[in-house]
């Protein structure tokens, strides 16, 4: 690359490079979900199987020997078709999902922003959600109070909106304001599963920003987007995930045109937005 | 970053104690929150509103009292009618725990699949929700005490202890309860009769001393026997509890709170893939 290198490589020496500290380490995790067929559980139909000798469990091998190192700082987006084991993965880095085997190794604090509103009560006013979300995520009561008014100023509701009850909320107020608490949480780790595509275009842009922020800070950040521009856009590196396993790892644009390929779609406006 | 998570297969077996009673009790503000929100919002949309916090418990005691009055064939008079209700709302609100415990992590699954938590809390949630409720049935019991002419005396101070037992052996079978109905879904359906033929085998609608011959034998198979007991004889009339009781009482309570946390414990991280 630079001259600096090619005379250290000329002399011999290998270029040296400090590492960032790691932040996830995943070895061969496979996770795999049994998945009964029968919708309720219960004991009369166990009884009723039992007698019949039949068994009904059928095993969802979601996750089938993905391993991968993360250093700190670093922004990964993940592609790949729906159901090929991104939200499965995002929920195992999370310790929602215990790996079936394999192990994971995280440095650090996650804050998880896998479905909007998760914790949120719609009766409750924005401002009384924003606690709730926060001790959700594990903060104390002062450390919200500390941060209300950056969460509340991000969101950019409005204070009457803030005391209103979040039923009253267009689909779009309620995904900024659950954005807007997952990204102030200050974590080490954000995991942020299709989240993006709620906002109107200023909001996106600022969610952008945001996120540049905490990696900035040397956070990690996993962002798991059907939105492929979003991918190139915003990270460093991506990974390809289909039927359960790493297909590719490494720059974004690179990835991101193989699983275009795989695709079989060209770069069209559609794939370029989040929809 | 010290802070270092290392997730590795589920083998059953309980977690690490230390870390998870740290994780649990940094959590105890979201419990309490939880709990505050779930009364906030319960009683909105009635024209009587919070109202019916009291009114519930007192209409349900009056129904039983004129039922084991007509059963008696003559009124009861004041000391029965104190009597039913210091049990009752101990009872009810033993039973809301309960029940309300046993669906706790089932009606939970999206916070549990999008959040990392002790998920002992959601439990500890709804049975801090049934004892907000009953408070202030308490204070009605308080006006009932003097009107009908009971004794006022400091040894119904002794009445705390069987209340805290109660709340103790509640919680231990809300969690047990709440794991199990994860498994076997038909628990739920059968609680409800469970509960009412466990308020008609405890000293409720009849006194401690009434149990006589075949009977007997629910002084030491029942539970709330000596807890229901123990609390009447201190609140209704004003006198220390017998030993035996607060002994029986608590000898249960510890019990259910150890098998209950036991079986949550050990099952816990299964969770995610059971809903």
């Amino acid at each position: 690359m630079s001259s600096l290198s090619a005379s250290e490589a000329f002399l011999g020496v290998p270029p040296v490079e400090i590492p960032a500290p790691l932040s996830v380490r995943v070895e061969d995790l496979h996770v795999t979900y049994r998945a009964s067929l029968e919708r309720r559980p219960t004991v009369a139909r166990r009884l009723r199987r039992l007698g019949r000798g039949e068994r009904v469990v059928r095993e969802v091998h979601a996750l089938r020997g993905v391993s991968f190192d993360v250093l700190q700082g670093q922004v990964v987006g993940v592609v790949g078709a729906n159901g090929a084991g991104k939200s499965t993965l995002m929920r195992a880095l999370a310790g929602i999902l215990p790996p079936t085997q394999g192990r994971i190794e995280v440095h650090g604090r996650v804050s998880t922003l896998l479905a909007l509103g998760v914790g949120f009560n719609a009766k409750l006013t924005g401002r009384q959600n924003v606690t709730l979300g926060g001790l959700a995520a594990g903060l104390d009561r002062e450390e919200i109070a500390r941060r209300y008014a950056e969460i509340a100023d991000f969101a950019e509701l409005g204070e009457d909106f803030m005391d209103m009850p979040m039923l009253t909320y267009s689909s779009g107020m309620y995904a900024r304001l659950a954005f807007s608490v997952a990204v102030h949480m200050e974590p080490d780790i954000l995991i942020v599963d299709e989240a993006l595509s709620t906002g109107d275009a200023r909001f996106k842009e600022k969610s952008f920003a945001r996120m540049q922020e905490l990696c900035a800070q040397a956070r990690t950040i996993f962002l798991v987007s059907h939105g492929l521009s979003t991918i190139t856009q915003l990270c460093t590196e991506a990974m390809w995930i289909d039927k359960g396993a790493l297909v590719e790892r490494g720059d974004p644009a690179k990835v991101v045109s193989a699983y275009r390929r795989f695709l079989k779609v060209g770069a069209t406006a559609v794939t370029q937005e989040d929809v | 970053m010290s802070d270092v998570q290392v997730y590795t297969p589920f083998r059953g077996g309980l977690p690490r104690l230390g870390p998870y009673a740290r994780e649990l009790w940094a959590r105890r503000q979201f419990a309490l929150e939880l709990a505050r929100t779930e009364i906030r919002t319960e009683n909105t949309g009635t024209g009587l509103g919070q109202l019916w916090l009291v009114l519930n418990p007192l209409l349900l005691a009056f129904v039983y009292y004129v039922l084991t009055s007509i059963l008696s064939g003559k009124p009861g008079g004041g000391a029965r009618l104190a009597h039913i209700m210091a049990g009752l709302f101990v009872f009810y609100f033993f039973s809301s725990a309960v029940v309300g415990g046993a669906m706790s992590i089932l009606s939970s699954s999206r916070l549990i699949l999008n959040t990392a938590f002790p998920k002992m809390l959601l439990p500890i949630s709804v049975v801090l929700v049934s004892f907000m409720r009953f408070l202030p049935s308490l204070g009605i019991y308080a006006v009932v005490h003097v009107v009908t002419g009971q004794p006022v005396r400091w040894q119904m101070l002794w009445g705390i202890v069987p209340l805290v037992l109660v709340l103790v052996f509640a919680t231990g079978l809300a969690m047990l309860l709440a794991t199990v109905n994860l498994y076997f879904r038909d628990t739920k359906s059968f609680l409800p009769y469970t509960m009412r033929v466990w308020l008609y085998l405890s000293p409720v609608l009849w006194l401690p001393e009434q149990v006589r011959g075949s009977l007997a034998f629910l002084r030491w198979a029942n539970p709330l026997f000596p807890l229901l007991g123990s609390w009447s004889e201190a609140v209704v009339e004003g006198r220390a509890p017998q030993a035996w009781m607060l002994g029986a009482g608590a000898a249960w309570a510890v019990v259910a709170l150890l098998v209950g946390a036991w079986a949550l414990l050990s099952r816990e991280r299964e969770f995610a893939v059971r809903l």
